[in-house]
């Protein structure tokens, strides 16, 4: 996504250089086109990002603070922690393994559509998977009378906001590490195989380190998701204050109260998690662009 | 596979025998947990709707909420899809085209929808643009109301789907080969005979990989679009709000019909995407 800056001055020294006609109106045409963008990205992204710390803060400091007192936000945050703590983790070691079977096997039968069925998430509606989950967990679900029996509680609870959250999050990590792994190619792994290196050894030392960026990447994303995911959550958690509520569904439930203080406050968090993300990714994006160049 | 050439065939062989050496976890690993938090709640959804009796599926997918429900909410992101696929192209072409100052933060901005919880989007576009917000107030005296009703909803889909076109066509502009387009000027094309004939060919099938891609973010959005609509019937409510107030109700066949339709319509988005993304292999070649 970074563009190289020396590759774009040259590219836009070019037209200059050979004196084609196309310089007259690419000069009329550029500040107009360049107002455009940022008016259209004013108001549909900037304004309304830059909305949300300004109503944060509208109320000082102290009303901003006052939220982080409210147990049930501290209960929210917690959870959201929660909910990252264990999705990313079982995304991560599923998305290890998936890029493996994928990376590493160029032929199979039904690749094109394991990774098809891998990126299913991305198209299914959160509320869609919600759905899924409480048919089959639910009280009238097909695990529920045997739940009940057990006296185990999933939907309305916290597993099954794991379930929920996890499904949503499941493609980052594979996605991400498939092509690295592609590129790299068997070599190195063979060259430490043949000097004796166990699977194990080969993994640690050899393959991990060279899709370490990718797979940060990955977990960055899924990260962001887990904590971030709302639809799929609010489906099956029931939405019970100081329980089951994450802190996207504690933004809704103050908003619907009238509580925009509290609201804004929850959303000036997750909003700084935003930030955090793009700002790790440009990062990653700058060390993998890196690493290209230096092969 | 017979080629003659030496190091296809070993890099072959030693692959093979990579497979041998590494335990299968991998495999096992990826089959079990996809088969469990995957592909049994899929077919938990499609068993569940085939319980049901065929006129009672149809009478429930095309009552008249559900129709008017995907009205709202296929109209609505394929107007989105649309303006973003204009959008998206002309902001592609700036970003890789021009300079300007604070060209770089602008373009780490576009993943904004990306990485932004839905909840806070819906949040701060129904401030935004209520009748009392920063620009919601501009637009009283046009008599446009944007928050809670279905330009709510347009515009909460326009700001989900604003990165797929951009992050799509990014790539292959920056690709393009210049010489053509001189080639063309220097032929006696004119600028907009350049840019339909020589310079939109190659770049179409990933503008409309992106319009699919943010079309079938839309089509499925629930966290923003709950909080900047009004979710009524018959105006602004979107399908899977619609699931959700019938899971509320405890009305399990109809969200379960609801539901299998908008997975249906994912899979046909899937498979539509799948083409267009070989369709755009073809130039890479």
């Amino acid at each position: 996504m970074t563009i190289n800056p020396s590759q774009s001055n040259s590219a836009s020294q070019s037209p200059v250089a050979l004196g084609q006609p196309q310089t007259g109106w690419q000069t009329r045409l550029k500040p107009i086109l360049i107002t455009f963008v940022l008016f259209y990205l004013g108001f549909v992204l900037f304004i309304p990002a830059l909305n949300v710390f300004v109503q944060a803060f509208s109320g000082g400091m102290s009303g901003f603070l006052h939220t982080f007192t409210q147990r049930a936000f501290l209960n929210a945050v917690k959870l959201t922690l929660w909910m990252a703590i264990i999705t990313v983790p079982l995304n991560t070691v599923f998305g290890l393994s998936a890029a493996w079977a994928i990376g590493r096997n160029k032929r199979f039968p039904g690749r094109a559509l394991l990774i098809s069925i891998i990126d299913l998430p991305f198209s299914i509606s959160p509320v869609v998977a919600g759905l899924m989950v409480v048919l089959l967990y639910g009280r009238n679900g097909w695990f529920g009378s045997l739940l009940d029996a057990n006296n185990i509680k999933i939907i309305f609870a916290v597993p099954g906001m794991v379930l929920a959250t996890a499904f949503v999050s499941l493609p980052f990590v594979a996605r991400e590490v498939i092509p690295v792994l592609e590129e790299i190619g068997t070599e190195p792994e063979e060259a430490a195989k043949t000097l004796g290196a166990s699977s194990w050894q080969t993994f640690w030392r050899v393959t991990l380190p060279s899709i370490q960026w990718g797979l940060l990447y990955g977990v960055l994303l899924t990260n962001a998701r887990a904590m971030g995911e709302f639809g799929a959550i609010a489906v099956v958690s029931g939405n019970i204050a100081g329980k089951t509520q994450t802190l996207p569904l504690f933004v809704e439930e103050a908003y619907k109260q009238y509580n925009t203080q509290s609201a804004y406050a929850a959303a000036v968090l997750l909003a700084c998690l935003a930030i955090v993300t793009m700002v790790a990714k440009a990062l990653l994006e700058r060390k993998i662009d890196d690493k290209g160049k230096a092969e | 596979m017979t080629s003659s050439s030496f190091k296809k065939t070993t890099s072959q062989s030693t692959n093979q025998s990579a497979k041998l050496a590494i335990p299968s976890i991998p495999w096992i690993v990826t089959f079990g947990y996809l088969t469990v938090m995957l592909i049994v709640p899929t077919a938990a959804l499609i068993l569940r709707a085939v319980t049901l009796s065929p006129s009672e599926i149809w009478k429930i997918a095309t009552s008249p909420v559900a129709l008017s429900a995907y009205n709202v909410t296929f109209g609505t992101a394929l107007a989105a899809g649309w303006i973003n696929g204009v959008a998206g192209l002309i902001i592609a072409w700036v970003l890789v085209r021009y300079e300007f100052p604070l060209k770089r933060i602008v373009d780490a901005l576009i993943d904004l929808p990306f990485a932004l919880p839905t909840a806070v989007a819906g949040l701060t576009l129904a401030t935004v643009y209520s009748e009392k917000g920063w620009l919601g107030s501009l637009l009283v005296p046009f008599g446009i109301k944007i928050a809670f009703t279905r330009m709510g909803v347009f515009l909460a889909m326009l700001f989900i789907s604003l990165p797929f076109v951009v992050r799509t066509v990014q790539p292959v502009l920056q690709e393009a080969e210049r010489e053509v387009e001189e080639a063309a000027w220097s032929l006696g094309a004119d600028q907009w005979q350049t840019f339909r004939r020589v310079v939109l060919p190659p770049i179409m099938p990933a503008v409309l990989t992106g319009i699919a891609l943010g079309f079938a973010r839309s089509v499925g959005e629930y966290g923003s679009v709950v909080i900047v609509a009004a979710n009524i019937p018959f105006k602004d409510l979107i399908a899977p709000v619609l699931i959700f107030q019938r899971l509320e109700q405890y009305d399990y066949a109809g969200a379960t019909v609801i539901g299998t339709v908008m997975l249906a319509i994912s899979l046909v988005m899937l498979l539509a995407i799948n083409l267009l993304q070989a369709w755009e292999r073809r130039y890479d070649d």
